[in-house]
């Protein structure tokens, strides 16, 4: 596919890794969070990170809505959808995320729930429209990436008059996420030195909202794409702004992210949705401003007024390490559950269940991966 | 979950839609987010939508400038 093969080139990637060994300065460790799990997907199954340096460490982050969803707000769509009347529409990604005693909207639904699986919001918009006798509610969940198309369906829903559609609204932000992860490594025994910054994200908001990172945290920050030698680039990329002591946001993935973004997108978004005062993530607890509602003006199309939910937090299972591996503080072979009790058919927690999940890409790809590696070193011991 | 795929724009439908064509399998999309979307152009989709288009010079660009690190003579 255009814009693909050439960014898996095999032979190009031992080159750059090639270079990335030549210029890490092999005295100094270099430890770099990749925020996207868009990323970590990309590390685990084009196997990057054998191709770096020893000293070179990946840490996982947060940067996936469905992880980083708390178990209240699955809770919470359960209950809608157990509601006689609703019809609730969702991403796929979101059927298997546990929640509390055990339950999922997949088990809802074989149940007898009314959840239907849509591909986009102008699914869900067909289904209101052929079905006005169903209370039709959009499960909306997602990043800067899958909120403007949010908005749009939400704008389409009023010109049409729709009287049976509403949107429970969990978009959750970004550069406020990547701001509670510096915040809360500052007591972290080894910090971070650079992070890889959201790819597809960045296509709406652009580069600038990282800025912060750099000249209030210190740290750098590369927008990168999704391809295996787009984020070997990203890593080039800071690996020298460290060894040249420079600090900046730069943006690797320029063919699809400019500094500023989709402004279109941006003022869709700005007119339907406005800042909640907090929301809560999975393993960042509660975190100010970093969550979107809608306006007044579109206040008839919010399902959270239309059926008076009122979210009551529920804890994660207490053997899941999820909230720690969200932070970047703990691997997924740190979980007593990883690859025994949980797994991508079994999930216990959320990062097992999307493959851009930590767990879940680790289990796909990184675990054969540990076991050849411990094999090799017993035999050479 | 925020994997988006690019595509080629085949077709303007109308009304903020096009047929896109994503590795042979075509899709009808909106591209009512992205100014002045045109048939021939690549775009970023993502849940039915496309986010922004793929600059082509850029992406040579790109190309290019890995092309070049892979190929630095590397001390041994
Ligand atoms: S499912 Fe994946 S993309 Fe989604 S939030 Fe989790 S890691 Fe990220
Ligand atoms: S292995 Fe499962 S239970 Fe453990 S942290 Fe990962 S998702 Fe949670």
């Amino acid at each position: 596919m255009k814009y693909v093969d050439e960014y898996r080139d095999p032979e190009l990637a031992k080159g750059v890794a090639a270079r990335i060994a030549a210029e890490v300065d092999s005295g100094s460790s270099y430890r770099f969070m990749e925020f996207c799990g868009g990323h970590t997907h990309a590390i685990s199954r084009y196997g990057v990170e054998d191709m770096l340096p020893k000293n070179v460490a990946m840490i996982h982050g947060p940067g996936c809505p469905v992880c980083v969803l708390p178990v209240g707000r699955i809770d919470d769509a359960i209950r809608l959808a157990s509601d006689p009347r609703v019809t609730l529409c969702t991403y796929a990604d979101l059927m298997r995320v546990p929640a509390s005693r055990g339950a999922s909207l997949l088990k809802a639904r074989a149940a007898g729930a009314d959840i239907r699986m849509v591909y986009s919001t102008l699914d869900a918009l067909r289904i209101a429209e052929a079905e006005p006798a169903r209370e039709v509610v959009f499960l909306a969940i997602g990043f800067e990436t899958t909120t403007p198309p949010t908005a749009l369906a939400i704008k389409q829903a009023k010109a049409k008059a729709l009287r049976n559609f509403s949107v429970f609204c969990n978009h959750v932000l970004t550069p406020i996420a990547m701001r509670a992860i510096l915040a809360g490594e500052e007591d972290e025994a080894t910090p971070l030195d650079g992070l890889v910054g959201p790819a597809h994200v960045s296509t709406v908001i652009g580069a600038r909202p990282y800025e912060f990172v750099a000249n209030e945290y210190g740290k750098p920050v590369v927008i990168s794409g999704f391809e295996p030698l787009d984020v070997m680039q990203s890593i080039l990329m800071l690996v020298r702004q460290i060894n040249e002591g420079r600090c900046a946001v730069e943006n690797q993935y320029v063919r699809a992210v400019t500094r500023d973004g989709n402004a279109r997108a941006q003022r869709e978004m700005d007119e339907v949705f406005e800042l909640q005062e907090s929301f809560e993530w999975r393993g960042l607890g509660m975190v100010p401003h970093s969550a979107l509602r809608l306006v007044e003006a579109f206040a008839e199309f919010d399902a959270e007024k239309r059926f008076g939910i009122h979210t009551v937090a529920a804890a994660d299972n207490p053997a899941c390490e999820c909230g720690a591996i969200l932070r970047g503080a703990k691997k997924p072979t740190d979980c007593r559950l990883f690859g025994s009790l949980c797994t991508p058919e079994t999930p216990m927690g959320s990062c097992m269940v999307s493959s851009e999940g930590s767990c879940a890409a680790h289990y796909a790809y990184g675990r054969f991966r540990d076991r050849s590696r411990a094999r090799m070193e017993r035999a050479a011991s | 979950m925020c994997l988006a795929i690019p595509a080629q724009v085949m077709e303007l439908l109308g009304d903020g839609m096009a047929r896109i064509d994503m590795g042979g399998v075509s899709k009808a999309i909106s591209v009512a987010l992205v100014d002045d979307v045109a048939v021939g152009d690549f775009v970023v989709v993502h849940v039915g939508y496309a986010l922004s288009r793929i600059d082509a010079d850029e992406a040579e660009r790109t190309l290019a400038l890995l092309r070049e690190a892979a190929a630095m003579e590397t001390p041994s």
